[in-house]
């Protein structure tokens, strides 16, 4: 049995060490490629959301470097996300692909469920094994959320164009190659020295502007989709800050209903009296992390959002408001199969030209007083 | 005469203003609503919403601002959940924040928020909290709530027998709920589970018609698409005619229960059309950008291409969308529904 599962920016490097460390085979998919896009939009429901279609894409590319069995997480709705595994299925039967689907449904929220659901995957193993697998893929995954907030602060100072995202890519193999805990750590430390060596040397350009990137998960993680929206705001010397992390994912899609935790309340009460209630996905952390970024004396927010995606329309919906009574430029990036490479960038530019300008005139005024 | 509570005639106006009137009406208000969807309507809606929303809440939006001067409340509601473990739509659950922040000028808006996922003490709050604005009485609240509920389940009966919802509500108001003739003309009328038997005489075909409701008996925005599936000699039974047990038991041959009460009901109405044999073509109508829908219709594309007995087509509406195009659409399914009958 080979195992694949779709790309969600480096998730693949936690997902690939707990399936491994139980034991499993595991084919990674290619990394999202134009490629994957067209074979993915040719197969999937036209108005489906983009990451179904970048989806359908991996599973194709990773069954023809023969994976026979997908993994996929299921969901409870509203957002159309839980329908995923189900929709997908038919459509790689149809094309007459011999597989087994696995998905698991976070929702009946049983430990044991998820566990049985697990054994499905990997074949039986000892409790003790399961935990040892769970520990090395959270540090994994703890460190590549690490090492993508240091590239960000780092970033828009380094002394060679390319250098940040060039370090973040050997940090990220190590971690990656990293078999125990310890060695997590270590590749941890040595990846953030990568990092804080590209930075130029004749010291940081003063005060640079902030960006806050808020939106929907998918499109928030994955470079591919969102045209590196991070990497060419640093590029352009931008102080990137992204509201969430694939930790936050996994712990809020997983345990938040395992082990009946309360979800995080915070953005939730930032939210009001904008969006008062949750609207599944992450429309409500969308606003409530704009609301903050407003309060952090952010320069302007950019949400990404798929096209059609219903919780982050919600949210679009109301963010002019936000902006206009919080006083912080907003953008909203919708992302499909037709978006391209220029009219992004395009708009990258213009929206930074314009949180500049800002910032200067701010500055200006700070100078006088 | 009370205080004046305007409903938008848009979205789930279609399955739950009966309701909603008696509510009011029995708690001393008075009841308007805005009036039929027109190019105006909509132009003013997609004014104040984002271009990505879907036709239908920019209709709402249009909707609510139409209401503006003309009552002291606007009844906008945050309809998360009708029923256990399912939901509408995300859309409907941020509804009242989407119109505080893009109508403005308009009455103060009643935003009960019906969440029954995963318990009932929500909803039972939304009625009491709704209801303490116009009475200081639980009795009263509790009647009034009573009284709201009869009408819907009698609303829902008629619709069952096969009547669309503008008949059904002027057959309400004609006939108050204790009028026992009326109730039993249409108690006839609807033989279930024959919605399909009862409409079948009248024309040659008849077509399963899948949609949401206010897409189609929304005659703009649907082009009047029932109207003209008639005049086209066709006969027409909607999603919403079949009863609830059938649209389930149909939904549940899906893998995974659908977490969509309305999605659920396309979903069971298009196999029931596509397998039973009643209907002899199935005509989906979607809103360009509907979630659900854009999953719900694929599932059903693919069920129609294994029962190749049953011509299916989707036809998806916007603010674009030209008369001429649909009219020919709508004409080349007939004909195809036709002929395939005659041979």
């Amino acid at each position: 049995m080979k195992i694949t599962f779709a790309h969600m920016g480096n998730l693949y490097i936690t997902v690939k060490a707990l399936l491994e460390d139980l034991g499993a085979e595991v084919v990674v998919p290619p990394m999202p490629s134009k490629r994957t896009l067209s074979i993915g939009s040719r197969h999937s429901p036209e108005f489906a959301c983009l990451p179904l279609k970048v989806n359908i894409g991996n599973y194709i590319e990773a069954m023809e470097l023969g994976a026979d069995t997908i993994a996929m997480a299921g969901g409870v709705g509203p957002c159309r996300f839980g329908l995923y595994g189900e929709v997908q299925r038919e459509i790689l039967k149809a094309l007459g692909y011999e597989f087994e689907m696995i998905i698991i449904e976070p929702p009946q929220g049983r430990l044991r469920h998820v566990l049985r659901q697990l054994g499905r995957l990997v074949g039986r193993n000892p409790v003790g094994k399961y935990v040892r697998a769970a520990r090395l893929a959270w540090a994994k995954m703890t460190a590549v959320d690490e090492l993508e907030k240091v590239v960000q602060r780092v970033r828009p100072f380094e002394g060679r164009r390319g250098a940040a995202t060039a370090a973040l890519a050997s940090a990220l193999k190590l971690v990656d190659e990293a078999s125990s805990i310890v060695q997590v750590k270590r590749a941890l430390e040595d990846g953030r020295e990568m990092l804080l060596s590209v930075r130029a040397p004749e010291g940081d350009a003063p005060d640079p502007p902030r960006i806050g990137i808020v939106g929907e998960v998918y499109v928030v993680l994955e470079p591919f989709v969102n045209f590196d929206v991070e990497r060419r705001l640093g590029e352009m010397g931008v102080l990137v800050e992204r509201s969430i992390y694939i930790g936050d994912w996994v712990r809020e899609h997983l345990f938040k209903d395992l082990f009946r935790l309360r979800k995080g309340r915070r953005p939730y009460d930032l939210a009001k009296p904008y969006l008062c209630h949750f609207v599944g996905g992450h429309g409500v952390e969308t606003v409530g992390h704009t609301v903050e970024y407003a309060r952090q004396k952010f320069d302007g927010v950019i949400q990404l959002a798929p096209f059609t995606c219903m919780p982050e329309i919600v949210a679009q919906d109301v963010l002019p408001a936000v902006s206009r009574d919080l006083g912080i430029p907003v953008m909203t990036l919708v992302f499909d199969e037709h978006s391209s490479d220029a009219g992004v960038l395009t708009r990258l530019e213009a929206f930074v030209d314009l949180v500049e300008r800002s910032c200067r005139r701010r500055a200006a005024k700070g100078a006088r007083g | 005469m009370g205080e004046v509570v305007g409903i938008p005639r848009a979205l789930l106006y279609y399955h739950y203003y009966p309701m909603w009137k008696v509510f009011f009406e029995s708690l001393g208000g008075t009841v308007v609503t805005s009036g039929e969807t027109t190019r105006a309507v909509l132009d003013a809606g997609i004014k104040v919403t984002v271009d990505e929303a879907c036709l239908p809440i920019k209709v709402f939006h249009g909707h609510v601002l139409a209401l503006a001067g003309k009552c002291d409340y606007v009844f906008v509601p945050r309809l998360v959940s009708v029923e256990r473990r399912a939901f509408i739509c995300p859309k409907f659950m941020g509804l009242p924040d989407m119109i505080r922040c893009n109508c403005h000028g308009i009455p103060r808006i009643i935003d009960s928020c019906i969440n029954l996922s995963r318990t009932t003490r929500e909803y039972i709050h939304a009625v009491y909290s709704t209801g303490r604005m116009f009475t200081g009485s639980m009795l009263r609240i509790f009647t009034a709530h009573n009284k709201a509920r009869a009408a819907l389940a009698r609303y829902t009966r008629y619709i069952e027998s096969g009547m669309t919802p503008d008949e059904a509500m002027a057959i309400m108001d004609l006939a108050p709920p204790c009028d026992k003739p009326a109730h039993r003309a249409v108690a006839a009328a609807s033989s279930l589970p024959g919605a399909s038997e009862a409409v079948r005489g009248s024309g040659r075909v008849v077509i399963g018609l899948v949609g949401h409701p206010y897409v189609i008996y929304d005659p703009f925005v649907s082009m009047d698409v029932i109207r003209r599936l008639q005049e086209m000699g066709a006969s027409v039974v909607t999603s919403d005619m079949l009863p609830a047990a059938i649209t389930e038991r149909e939904a549940a041959r899906f893998p995974k229960r659908v977490f969509w009460t309305l999605g659920r009901r396309l979903l069971g109405a298009g196999f029931y059309f596509l397998r039973s044999g009643t209907v002899h073509g199935c005509l989906h109508m979607r809103a360009f950008a509907c979630g659900p829908e854009s999953l719900i219709g694929e599932v059903l594309e693919r069920e129609s291409a294994r029962c190749r007995d049953v011509p299916f087509a989707t036809i998806t509406v916007d603010e674009h969308t030209g008369e001429a195009g649909i009219l020919t659409r709508l004409e080349a399914f007939v004909d195809v529904v036709t002929r395939r009958r005659k041979l």
